[in-house]
């Protein structure tokens, strides 16, 4: 089946963010088009988790609104969540499942299914398939990561999945991973995908996709 | 390659599979509530002494208590290990709404913490000298009371998500609004060692459920999406 490339528009107006007494961010507002990956910076603290949960319809804003293809995410809610991949600081990976258990299960959330050798191929990719049927208890902090971003090899189709939202994607990984990573996230924008990430290590992505925003005072 | 779709109910399936595998892996888990309320439940016989009336009298009282309570002790398990590692998020972000993915959580920990009571407590209530008769309203009232009593809890356990010190408060929190089902459940059972009908106690926890079911997971989905804030 031939799908063309999706065009859609995030487009964040005025967005601010209240914590307690202080003023986490203010007036933020830009426009985000499939094909292109925004890049929040900022030092610990400013703000960037929270913005990225703010995007995805995990926090809501003090002030601003955010919308997709012209429509406030908030009246969208599950259509909106259902075209978002978020993969946050907690890797929302279950100990007691195996790894094909907890891939399956984060897959079918975002309304699909994939079978075992789907699964386990994506865990190829990452290098971990040996551990695709251990309780995920037993593994290290960055194979937890690796299962979480093995969904990026599932749903990396932007018509299906036109947005990801990755928080620190490159924590916990190898050299060698993230070059991986980075390849990976830029084959999916090219395709017309549209990401928002935060990282702390400079990525090495094409600069013609990137699209950068500075949070805090720098 | 482009991935199939899944139809809401094979989602909620699927949410309410996951909650039972994963307590299934940890069994103790389920067991020491379970356990709790066979126990607790046996200490009251063994304290009072051999005196048949005045057990048969405290039965469905000192039995629906101590449903009460085991239930009550395993609420925090209801979101708490999502909340945690992070899963709860991706549930309430998922492409279907949070009611429903409460609302299988709830039928996932009734089926864990309330089913097993409704099962073993005629057995229990045999140290009380129960007759048949009760024993069968005894069943039933809990049957009917103690989803209920995960309905209205899911409250407790979505709004002290976080915090510290949340399993005291979830008690306080909760207690008091178990309360009507408590009245009527164990009121059920004796209207019946009295020899009266048990219908008119029956219909009302029957009623507290239907309402509870509409409202309770609606609140809990709110409250989560608070928590996780």
């Amino acid at each position: 089946m031939e799908l063309t490339a999706p065009s859609n528009v995030l487009s964040v107006s005025n967005l601010g963010c209240i914590r307690g007494e202080r003023v986490l961010f203010k007036n933020i507002s830009f426009d985000l088009i499939s094909g292109k990956l925004l890049y929040v910076q900022g030092e610990n603290g400013s703000g960037k988790t929270t913005l990225l949960r703010t995007l995805c319809g995990l926090s809501m804003p003090s002030a601003g609104e955010v919308s997709w293809n012209n429509q406030k995410i908030k009246t969208l809610a599950e259509d909106y969540y259902g075209q978002v991949l978020y993969i946050g600081h907690l890797a929302g990976i279950k100990d007691d499942l195996s790894a094909v258990e907890n891939i399956q299960f984060s897959i079918s959330l975002s309304g699909y299914t994939v079978d075992r050798e789907q699964a386990i191929g994506a865990l190829e990719a990452l290098g971990i398939a040996r551990c695709a049927d251990l309780h995920t208890r037993v593994l290290s902090q960055g194979q937890k990561r690796r299962i979480a971003l093995a969904q990026l090899w599932l749903q990396n189709h932007p018509q299906q999945m036109p947005l990801w939202i990755l928080d620190e994607p490159f924590t916990a990984l190898d050299g060698n991973m993230i070059t991986k990573l980075t390849q990976h996230i830029e084959t999916y924008v090219n395709n017309g995908g549209m990401v928002i990430f935060t990282s702390h290590q400079i990525p090495a992505f094409n600069p013609l996709l990137v699209q950068s925003l500075q949070l805090g005072d720098a | 390659m482009i991935n199939n779709k899944i139809s809401t109910l094979s989602l909620m399936s699927r949410v309410f599979m996951r909650d039972i595998t994963l307590a299934w892996r940890r069994r103790s888990d389920i067991m020491s509530v379970f356990f709790f309320f066979i126990i607790a439940a046996s200490l009251f016989p063994l304290g009072l002494g051999a005196d048949p009336k005045l057990l048969h009298a405290i039965a469905p009282s000192v039995l629906w208590v101590c449903a009460l309570l085991s239930c009550m002790l395993s609420l925090p398990r209801m979101f708490a290990a999502d909340y945690v590692d992070g899963t709860l998020e991706q549930l309430i972000i998922s492409n279907q709404p949070t009611l429903l993915i409460a609302l299988m959580k709830i039928l996932a920990h009734w089926v864990l913490s309330g089913l097993p009571l409704v099962l073993v407590a005629p057995l229990i209530g045999l140290q009380f000298n129960l007759n048949v008769n009760e024993l069968q309203v005894l069943a039933l009232s809990l049957l009917l009371g103690t989803p209920t009593l995960s309905l209205i809890g899911s409250i407790g356990a979505a709004l002290t998500l976080g915090l510290r010190g949340g399993g005291v408060l979830i008690a306080l929190l909760v207690l008091p609004l178990y309360i009507p089902v408590l009245v009527f459940g164990a009121g059920a059972v004796n209207a019946v060692s009295i020899g009266m009908s048990a219908s008119g106690g029956l219909s009302l926890l029957g009623a507290m459920l239907a309402l509870a079911m509409v409202f309770a997971p609606l609140t809990a989905a709110y409250a989560l999406k608070v928590a996780i804030e």
